[in-house]
């Protein structure tokens, strides 16, 4: 799980452009929207597609999308406990 | 149609050309052989400009973005006018051009979603109030070349019916590495530095000679 979380953190800040944060800066239940890292509803969007490109995940239920973007821990609990289903 | 611009004023101006950055025609930055992408973010480093959202803009947004930060820094100060009167009218040949076909690449895997809200010219003037916090009147037109008669005549349309008291007006071209920006600030209160704001004068700034 820590490595997970710490691809994830590298990752997010690849695909959103946040080159002014560093994978140390985002605590890994920080939140990532609003008050946290203030991500907005485009960010949320490339979210979606970071966890298709590097995890082949598709959330199909968007109503999913607040609980499993909430942090990065929750990023990495929703993509292991989807892995751990298809295995 | 007559134009009234004879208490309308060019309170400052910024180009943005050929790796080379102007304030008031006076070179302030240059940094040439690097590419676009590059040069802008050299641009934005130079200025000292802390906005991390910049880095998520496309290259139109970046050039027409860091103008207008130079442009009204230290010749405008919020608060001067009212938010609603404050407007943006922009112009260029080639749109959206440049971020519509870097957008058409990625939709033949997964379409980016940070491309796709850049598809619109105007998205550029959404950045520009956003930071500025202004309200006011605003358009983006696609002309061939810039039209400073139509610039002219149509900000100073809307100063002169009390639309707007301020306009940050101009030419913000790009389409892979061939870029050119130049932004006006115009007033309807004279300043030291003020020139009339007359076509020939924005012909002058634009220098249509340079790109």
């Amino acid at each position: 799980m820590d490595k997970l979380i710490s691809d994830l953190k590298i990752q997010i800040i690849e695909q959103l452009n946040l080159q002014e944060v560093k994978p140390e800066d985002i605590a890994d239940d920080q939140p990532l929207f609003v008050e946290g890292l203030g991500l907005d509803s485009i960010d949320a969007l490339e979210l979606i597609v970071l966890l298709q490109q590097h995890y082949k995940i598709k959330l199909s239920n968007a109503d999913e999308g607040p609980k499993v973007f909430r942090s990065v821990k929750t990023m990495a609990e929703y993509i292991t406990a989807h892995q751990s289903r298809n295995v | 149609m007559k134009v009234l611009s004879s208490n309308i004023y060019i309170t400052a101006s910024c180009s943005i050309n050929d790796h080379v950055v102007c304030k008031n025609e006076t070179q302030l930055f240059e940094n040439k052989g690097v590419s676009l992408a590059d040069f802008l973010l050299s641009v934005y480093h130079h200025f000292g400009i802390t906005y991390p959202k910049f880095y998520k803009m496309d290259n139109l947004s970046k050039l027409g973005w860091l103008a207008s930060e130079i442009l009204l820094k230290d010749s405008f100060h919020e608060g001067e006018y009212k938010p609603g009167s404050i407007g943006v009218v922009l112009a260029n040949a080639n749109s959206s051009l440049d971020t519509d076909m870097r957008y058409y690449e990625t939709v033949k895997d997964i379409p980016s979603p940070a491309l796709f809200v850049y598809t619109l010219p105007n998205i550029v003037i959404g950045e520009i109030c956003i930071r500025q916090h202004f309200e006011g009147e605003n358009a983006f037109f696609i002309f061939d070349e810039f039209d400073a008669g139509f610039i002219e005549q149509y900000v100073s349309g809307l100063i002169n019916n009390n639309i707007l008291q301020a306009c940050v007006c101009g030419w913000v071209e790009l389409l892979g590495e061939h870029y050119k920006t130049v932004l006006f600030l115009i007033e309807n209160a004279k300043k030291a530095e003020g020139i009339s704001f007359t076509k020939e004068n924005l012909i002058k700034i634009y220098k249509p000679e340079n790109g």
